[in-house]
């Protein structure tokens, strides 16, 4: 049954294609000079904080914005003169916007009317629809008698009950609860794995993204940081933000100084790191790492190159690892420790020395 | 993540603030041909029935009479004249006394049932809206047999006790009648501003040691103030400007009636009318920007996650006793006049005794026989004025809400600016303006019952838009872009989507107008040129003149009462359905 369903809804897989795009409110600059292409099939995410455009370029690729510049291909063909009911690119709104006066089939319908599908179509489909989310029993139903998830999966059917061309979700966890939240992100990404349907994902959880998206573009203040599959992003991170932003990262910083030795990175506080042969390190460059990759021993009399001497100043217990804040210098670093039952602990003010494998050393630019 | 403090849906909101400027695609930017259409031809029409007769009004007022120069000399006449001058200070007068009366009726009430645990809250909040289905006019007559010169009141004080007490006499009549019927306003706004203080408030300020009057005096009255200024101003601007009721009780140096007389017995070339219209706007235009200064900058609705309301108390007896004391005395005051007009149409002789010598039918047998006009001319303007009202209702708070047309916010002002402008002001402008113009057959505008209809309209239309905009604003833009986004028009999204989400508001926005137009005197007062053409409201008035005609006028309105009561329970009713059918669903 399942198979059919899909087979019912899918339509050919198309890319879509950002070229150029600029937006302002008035002074407000939000979007600036975003370019993407999106594959075919693929479920990709727009990733960032609150305020940083994801949602307006979501919003413009379905037609509720317009850009000052640029153009939107889907399919390779420009969208950018078509008003919102001409594009075909299905929206999952991030408050569901299911209308509340018309039953949950009624609502399923509405676009299927619109397009003026025969009656007997619009039941097949919407039954189709239903079914495909788990909710054929309820298209009786108005939308207030739904729970939470409920409302969610026939927001998701009337859209995909048009076989739209494109999936744009606007944080479409975001009103659920936490469970709720990691079971219907599997839901979605099965959902768009069976359609095989060009899907957008917007976010502000890391996690999500990370979780179901083939590739994901970080964004901030309206720029397009990194665009790259979520291993790819975590591993190389291209700028200081990206590297906050998904997951934790130890920032330090410091200037460039050479000798007869090679470059050296001075950390403030006085410890000197190696600069590798092929590292470019413009002025303003920031030595980054992750919590897991760093070591720590107790004081010895003599550092090595590229170890810093600190002390402990806090610990924190993760379960499966012990986080240390560590105090070097002005800063404070974070050094994941793999937690094993009965090994000794470092204290509060014991004095440390942090090393980490030159491999696990990042030279990042600001921004 | 510094830039946590914005939210993505400012730039949305902003959008429809800032007009957009992308010259590629600037057709989809400003508005569709249809919406251009629309906005002028309610322009035209709120040109043509308000801006027009109240210009013209200003006109006369600021001219020479014939050689229309520019003078003051109308309002040097106007200072000089001290039948005027004593009008406006007794205007002034009735007015304040009146908002002071009302609330001393509207704090009591207010305060007992949103503080305490008290059993009759349901029945004072209910039986506190009874005047305002009466037009104050008609409880005039009914509160002259119960506390007039030789009303049952003063025939029992003067049994018993030997005196009388001037309830009634000249002034003081009409801020007794406009006190009881107007103090609903003050009572409605004051509760719902106590209701909306955050009980953590109160608790803070007793945490900290402040209790009792104190407490009431330093943050309770101070938290409610913006709501007890919106009634009282309301209570203020209503009273100035009615002219039945002064007329009724035969009070005439108030500006209202002032105006109306100079109009209807020196004819309307006569330069005093307007110069008094003038004043009478001006008067109301001055109490609402007060009062909306007052309010800038004080929107203390502090209630959060749910709840609130200030702390509900359990009473002593002693406080129960006294509590219920004050309750009962000003709920028999309010249905004074409401009782007393009951009693009227069904009496045959009611005069120099406490209560009717006997009671008869024929009144109403008289009302619906040949005076049914009066009910069928009513059922037709108010629900003309109802519908025209909520049409252009919608398509204003469409207009101003939902695109990014050009000037709409004139459309809004233009037609919430008809609160400001009095009846008789709108009655005496249309009077001037649609004299002149006259049919193919010789008849003048002024003179055709349309005319009564369009004013009504105009004098509701500041209430209906309220309501629409409400109801729109319920609406959340992103239901409409579904629509869109699945392919449905601009068009075909406002009559699938948004007219029926807003169904409840706008049955509600008629309901109100067509209520309030039904019982609407002072600018059909003006208007009604033949006795076929009037309105239920005329009727009562013509009929309230003469001793014989107060029977089938108090029959008359009971009819107008219980139309009006009707009308407010089918739309308290529809407001209550659609918000349940609605359930969550924004």
């Amino acid at each position: 049954m399942t198979v059919t369903v899909a087979a019912t809804l899918t339509a050919s897989a198309v890319s879509v294609d950002i070229e150029g795009i600029n937006l302002s409110y008035g002074d407000n600059h939000v979007l600036k000079d975003v370019n993407l292409a999106i594959r075919p099939g693929e479920f990709f995410a727009f990733l960032g904080p609150s305020g940083c455009g994801k949602t307006t370029l979501l919003r413009l690729i379905a037609g509720f914005n317009q850009a000052d510049t640029g153009r939107v291909l889907i399919g390779g063909s420009d969208i950018s003169a078509l008003p919102p009911w001409k594009r075909d690119v299905g929206m999952v709104f991030q408050s569901y916007a299911l209308w509340p006066h018309m039953t949950v089939a009624a609502n399923v319908a509405f676009g299927l009317e619109e397009r003026g599908v025969p009656k007997a179509e619009i039941a097949r489909r919407v039954t189709a629809a239903l079914n495909l989310v788990g909710l054929s029993h309820l298209g009786g139903r108005r939308p207030s008698q739904l729970s939470g998830g409920q409302q969610q999966r026939v927001a998701v059917a009337r859209t995909v009950a048009v076989e739209p061309k494109v999936l744009l979700l606007d944080e479409p966890l975001s009103n659920l609860d936490a469970k709720m939240r990691v079971q219907v992100r599997r839901e979605l990404r099965d959902l768009q794995q069976r359609l095989g349907l060009t899907t957008i994902f917007v976010t502000h959880d890391q996690e999500e993204a990370n979780t179901i998206c083939d590739r994901i573009a970080v964004m901030n203040d309206g720029i397009v940081q990194q665009v790259g599959t979520p291993m790819e992003l975590y591993e190389r991170p291209a700028n200081l933000f990206v590297a906050n932003f998904l997951g934790t990262a130890n920032i330090l910083d410091g200037s460039v100084v050479a000798d007869g030795d090679g470059r050296w990175f001075a950390v403030e506080g006085g410890a000197r790191v190696p600069v590798p042969a092929d590292a470019v390190v413009p002025p303003g460059t920031k030595l980054v790492f992750r919590p897991q990759h760093a070591s720590l021993t107790r004081a010895g009399a003599v550092a090595e190159a590229g170890q810093l001497q600190g002390a402990i100043s806090h610990r924190e217990f993760l379960g499966a690892s012990m986080r240390y804040g560590v105090r070097i210098g002005g800063s404070e670093l974070s050094v994941d420790l793999p937690f094993q039952s009965g090994a000794a602990l470092f204290e509060a003010g014991d004095a440390v020395t942090l090393g980490v494998p030159p491999s696990a050393l990042l030279w990042l630019p600001a921004a | 993540m510094a830039l946590r403090v914005r939210d993505d849906s400012l730039p949305r909101e902003r959008m429809t603030a800032i007009p957009a400027t992308a010259p590629p695609r600037a057709r989809r930017l400003s508005a569709t041909p249809g919406q251009i259409a629309l906005a002028l031809a309610i322009a035209a029409f709120l040109l043509a029935f308000l801006v027009l007769p109240v210009a013209t009004v200003l006109y006369v007022a600021f001219t020479e009479k014939g050689t229309g120069t520019f003078t003051l000399v109308n309002f040097y006449d106007f200072v000089r004249t001290e039948l005027f001058m004593r009008s406006l200070w007794n205007s002034f007068y009735v007015s304040a006394m009146s908002v002071a009366w009302a609330s001393v009726l509207a704090l009591p009430l207010a305060y007992l049932t949103t503080r305490f645990a008290f059993r009759g809250a349901a029945i004072v909040q209910t039986l506190g809206f009874l005047p305002l289905i009466m037009p104050p006019f008609v409880g005039a007559v009914a509160m002259q047999l119960f506390f007039g010169r030789n009303g049952s009141i003063n025939l029992l004080l003067d049994d018993w006790f030997g005196f009388k007490i001037g309830f009634m006499e000249g002034l003081n009549g009409v801020i007794f009648v406009q006190s009881v019927h107007y103090f609903p306003f003050i009572l409605i706004n004051l509760s719902a501003a106590l209701r909306n203080i955050d009980r953590a408030m109160e608790e803070a300020a007793q945490n900290l040691g402040c209790s009792g009057f104190r407490l009431f005096r330093r943050i309770v009255f101070p938290l409610a103030l913006p709501g007890y200024l919106a009634g009282a101003s309301l209570v203020f601007v209503k009273v100035f400007d009615d002219l039945a009721t002064p007329l009724l009780l035969n009070v005439k140096d108030m500006l209202a009636p002032q105006a109306y007389l100079r109009v209807t017995s020196i004819g309307i070339a006569d330069p005093m009318g307007y110069v008094i219209s003038v004043v009478l706007i001006v008067a109301s235009v001055i109490a609402m920007w007060l009062s909306a200064a007052a309010l800038k900058g004080r929107d203390y609705a502090t209630t959060q996650r749910g709840g609130g309301g200030l702390a509900k108390r359990r009473m002593t007896r002693m406080e129960a006793v006294l509590g219920y004391g004050v309750v009962v005395l000003i709920l028999a005051l309010v249905l004074a006049p409401h009782l007393g007009l009951l009693l009227l149409s069904f009496a045959t002789v009611w005069s120099f005794s406490p209560l009717p010598d006997g009671f008869t039918p024929a009144h109403y047998a008289r009302v619906f026989g040949e005076s049914s006009l009066y009910i069928k001319n009513t059922l037709i303007y108010a629900t003309l004025a109802g519908g025209i009202d909520i049409v252009l209702g919608v398509a204003i708070a469409y207009l101003v809400l939902r695109t990014k047309l050009v000037g709409r916010e004139w459309l809004d002002w233009a037609a919430s600016a008809a609160l400001a402008i009095p009846g008789v002001v709108l009655g005496i402008g249309y009077l001037r303006s649609f004299y002149g113009v006259t049919l193919p057959d010789g008849t003048p505008l002024a003179a055709l019952w349309v005319t009564i209809v369009l004013a009504l309209a105009i004098r509701r239309l500041p209430y209906a838009l309220r309501a629409c905009y409400a109801a729109l604003q319920q609406v959340s833009v992103s239901l409409e872009e579904a629509a869109e986004n699945l392919g449905a028009t601009k068009a075909r999204t406002v009559r699938r989507i948004v007219v029926p989400l807003m169904a409840g508001g706008i049955l509600a926005g008629f309901v109100t107008s067509f209520s309030t137009a039904a019982v609407e005197l002072s600018a059909t007062l003006m208007l009604v040129q033949s006795n076929s053409d009037a309105p239920l409201a005329y009727g009562l008035y013509v009929f309230m003149q003469s001793a014989a005609g107060r029977g089938p006028g108090a029959a008359l309105g009971v009819v107008a009462v219980l139309l009006v009561a009707l009308c407010t329970f089918i739309s308290h009713a529809i407001i209550e359905r659609s918000q349940k059918t609605k359930g969550l669903g924004h």
